[in-house]
């Protein structure tokens, strides 16, 4: 398959980036789309041009490294998928394929697709955590947790922290990583002793660093190469208002 | 100079053993912990746990990781599970049991003393990981589920669907932000340390190189900790991520560190197959999967050649023209085998003719039996993420077709030589988890790394480390403008200076890819004293087009890819010539090391308990020379070695 490439370029933070176009040819349908920019890359190279820079590591869609915006889609074509789950036959055979970094005043770009998420982080060290010492625990079977509240917490707690939420909300939210984070400790009783401390304290801190508000349109559900629902936002703002009234 | 190798093993009986240290090691008080600097490299199970534990105890720690979050580390990627000895399924489980599985499944060549403590600390980490909040999965009841693994005959493997890993790292994630935000952890993503720091004859920092800036950092502080992981990156394809590499342990044997049984690699049995030459990465499909999928290929030729053709489907071959070889020859375990068992049973088959795809490199690995049994909505329950990516990348929907599947590299087994405590023979230089040798013999259990990782960050390296650093509690801060921070910054200068200056013809992927080749093809499911020279050869070889012939663009102070793959695959190239000589040196067969000279007239691994019952401790002598070999004699006090028997 041959395919044409329009790659956002962006030396470093500072600089005013661009879109360039490229040429890749003789790609099979069962290579990755991470794979047709490393074959891309190394004809770069080969030409001595400098490489396009993008994040990935695992390539099975779990690490949440990679971060691409693929024809007006966070993490491309098809649902449920990060961007390294993507495959070429996804495209037709021809196509120009327009790929550009996650578009969020909160996700600076440092050099061509790739971002700073170092504020999800932030989020977390907010208030993410149960603060149990290491060693001052008790049995795992002490405390029995309802088979379908383990579940919601693992449903929740299956994001990846990529950032396609926010990338894709038009106001920039990044509610849904909150709410899974939030959502998955509610749901266990071992979380709910710290449960109204961290929705405010994770609440506040998503909006000091710069992100938006949710006006509930869904579109980071839609997005989320996990899946994680909506209904997980519903959660964190019962959770936050319920902190409310008690301060 | 040979090493004199102390593994500082505490006297009594083997349950006693790690109490007796406990009490024996001295500890360090509230106030001088505060006194004290701790370098951990890595982000892992081990380094994210480590540096959550160490922090809460008062030492001021400084994590570094390569990736954007601590949260990214590659013990993320870990499907299956979490193995413990609780007994919660009342099957006979017990502490000595899965010390006793995993020596086994080591083929004996693990240190007894340092696997009963990981057995005995494993039932801890499930009590943490829960209390932490990671959603293990529960039964109706509320109670932890269990399912089995590789190598066992116990359901004693806690999981998290098919994302264990995931969960257990956000829980080792969440307590490392937890004293991030308490002020006791400082947290470097985007830096790779390049080269660890040794001033009269202890470890006293790394340089490190900013990954967004290229800026070289030094730090200092009064213990280094290496948890970075395995090197199964050497052979170009494998499981592990794409950033993972040895570099860091690589310094650390540059400088004086022995590296142990460098040539004990797993190859894990159930991959999806090599598509073609562009393909960057290998996938596995869990272990888990073997608890209900059945491994088969045709008992005819004729079939084979029908699959290849296209003109029969797997599933149009009869329940009698499969042959089950698993099942065949190790009835007792069946599919169930370990991971080594399982990928030599794998090619066996496949070097008979029997492969099912086009390159004849694949077996099926097929639920048809276990969705008559138990439906396919259990299936999907138990299964249907892993179903689901098997699809996504093969176009071949598994509810309806057997999986293909072949064995690929996937862990590391050798590592940096420690001690008891886990400190190498550099003194104040830890290592903990796949970045070390310790626990896993020649061949590790699957569910085991988790365990490993989290037993050595949470509960042993808290302890162990006191013992040293309790010497250190006058010991002024570390500085870092000394002659040995001096030195190593102009040497990783230098080496960066050089690699831009060769201006050759060949990508770095061009050359790893070569070298991948050369390892795969001779040391890798089946080694012979021939295949092992010839790498040798190659590989020194190849290490000198390297020098002379790579090619960088852009420049050391920005962003730049091929930079750090340039440094990674520098040491790689190193470090294959180093597995090669291990493997040459070691002739017997064991685990995850099959020398093809030495089986059994089964086609078993045999081993050879008079010559070779050591650990291969490798001293660095420089980039083209041999290096010398010492000898870590492993004694068993406590088990009897035999013959591995998976049969009955």
């Amino acid at each position: 398959m041959n395919f044409t490439l329009k790659i956002w370029r962006q030396k470093d933070a500072k600089a005013k980036g661009g879109f360039e176009t490229y040429k890749v040819d003789n790609i099979s349908a069962d290579t990755s789309f991470l794979e047709m920019l490393d074959i891309l890359n190394n004809n770069l190279i080969h030409e001595g041009k400098e490489p396009v820079a993008f994040d990935h590591d695992c390539r099975e869609g779990i690490c949440g490294m990679c971060s691409l915006h693929i024809d007006g889609h966070a993490h491309g074509p098809g649902q449920g998928a990060t961007t390294c789950q993507i495959y070429m036959r996804k495209f037709k055979d021809g196509a120009t394929i327009t790929i550009e970094p996650w578009r969020s005043a909160a996700f600076p770009v440092i050099k061509d697709l790739v971002v700073n998420r170092s504020a999800y982080d932030q989020i977390l060290q907010a208030g993410g955590f149960i603060s149990v010492r290491t060693n001052s625990v008790p049995d795992a079977n002490a405390m029995p947790i309802p088979k379908p509240d383990a579940d919601e917490s693992m449903d929740a707690a299956a994001c990846i922290g990529c950032g396609a939420c926010a990338a894709t909300c038009k106001n920039g939210s990044a509610m849904l990583f909150v709410a899974a984070r939030v959502s998955s400790l509610a749901k266990l009783p071992q979380g709910r002793v710290e449960g109204a401390r961290r929705a405010k304290a994770m609440v506040a801190k998503m909006d000091e660093l710069g992100f938006g508000n949710c006006t509930n349109t869904g579109a980071c559900q839609a997005e989320c190469p996990k899946q994680i629902s909506i209904a997980h936002i519903a959660r964190l703002n019962r959770e936050f208002l319920a902190a409310k009234l008690e301060d | 100079m040979a090493f004199k190798l102390d593994a500082k093993i505490p006297a009594g009986a083997l349950a006693d053993k790690w109490s007796n240290h406990k009490a024996a090691i001295k500890v360090v008080s509230p106030a001088n912990k505060r006194k004290l600097d701790i370098i951990i490299v890595g982000t892992g199970l081990g380094g994210a746990s480590a540096a959550a534990s160490l922090g809460e105890l008062g030492y001021n720690v400084k994590v570094f990781c390569i990736q954007d979050s601590p949260r990214r580390a590659h013990s993320i990627a870990a499907q299956g599970g979490i193995n413990a000895a609780k007994n919660y399924q009342n099957d006979n489980d017990s502490v000595y049991r899965l010390f006793y599985d995993t020596i086994k499944g080591g083929d004996y060549r693990a240190r007894e003393a340092n696997v009963y403590r990981l057995a005995e600390v494993s039932n801890l980490i499930i009590d943490q990981c829960v209390a932490q909040g990671v959603p293990f999965a529960r039964e109706y009841g509320g109670l932890l589920a269990n399912r089995s693994f590789g190598g066992a005959q116990v359901s004693r493997t806690f999981y998290a669907r098919g994302q264990t890993g995931q969960q257990l790292l956000l829980g080792a994630y969440a307590a490392l932000n937890k004293e991030i935000a308490a002020g006791s952890v400082k947290s470097y993503p985007r830096h790779e340390m390049l080269d660890i720091v040794i001033e009269d004859g202890e470890a006293k920092g790394i340089i490190a190189r900013n990954l967004v800036t290229g800026e070289i950092e030094r730090h200092g502080a009064h213990a280094v900790v290496i948890a970075t992981g395995g090197y199964g990156n050497v052979f170009f394809l494998s499981t592990n991520a794409m950033a993972s590499n040895g570099s860091a342990a690589f310094q650390c044997y540059r400088k004086g560190a022995g590296f142990a049984n460098p040539c004990f690699t797993q190859i894990h049995p159930t991959c999806i197959p090599v598509h073609g030459d562009q393909q960057s990465k290998l996938t596995l499909m869990s272990e888990s999967l073997r608890n209900d999928g059945r491994i088969w290929v045709p008992k005819k030729l004729e079939d084979v050649k029908a699959l290849r053709a296209g003109t029969k489907k797997p599933s149009d071959i009869a329940e009698e023209d499969r042959d089950y070889y698993l099942e065949r020859r190790y009835p007792a375990f069946g599919n169930l085998v370990p991971r080594d068992v399982a990928s030599r049973a794998a090619k066996e088959r496949c070097d008979a003719g029997f492969g099912v795809n086009e390159t004849g490199l694949a077996v099926f690995l097929d639920f048809k039996t276990a969705i008559e049994r138990l439906g396919k909505d259990i299936i999907k329950q138990r299964y249907g993420n892993l179903f689901d990516m098997y699809e996504e990348i093969t176009d071949v929907n598994p509810y309806e077709q057997p999986m293909q599947i072949f064995p690929a590299v996937h862990y590391t087994m050798g590592g940096i030589w420690v001690d008891y405590n886990l400190m190498t023979t550099v003194p104040g230089l830890y290592a903990i988890g796949e970045a070390n040798f310790s626990d896993h013999g020649a061949n590790r259990l699957g569910a085991s790394a988790l365990m490993q990782g989290l037993a050595d960050g949470y509960f042993v390296l808290p302890y162990t480390i006191g013992d040293y650093l309790s010497h250190k509690i006058q010991a002024p801060k570390v500085k870092t403008d000394t002659k040995a921070f001096d030195e190593a910054e102009k040497a990783v200068r230098e080496k960066i200076a050089k690699l831009f200056a060769i201006k050759g013809k060949q990508s770095v992927d061009d050359i790893h890819k070569k070298l991948g080749h050369i390892m795969w093809e001779n040391v890798g499911m089946a080694r012979t004293k021939e295949s092992l020279e010839k790498a040798i050869v190659e590989i020194q070889a190849l290490r000198k087009e390297f020098w002379k012939d790579v090619k960088l663009v852009g420049s050391e102070n920005e962003f730049n890819v091929e930079l750090e793959k340039a440094l990674r695959l520098a040491d790689f190239l190193e470090l294959g010539e180093l597995m090669a000589r291990d493997a040459l040196n070691r002739e017997e067969s064991c685990g995850g090391h099959f020398r093809s000279e030495h089986q059994t007239p089964e086609g078993e691994a045999l081993r050879h308990d008079d010559t070779f019952a050591y650990a291969s401790v490798w001293e660095y002598k420089g980039m083209d020379n041999e290096p010398e070999l010492t000898k870590e004699p492993l004694d068993y006090e406590f088990t009897h070695r035999a013959q591995r028997n998976y049969k009955d």
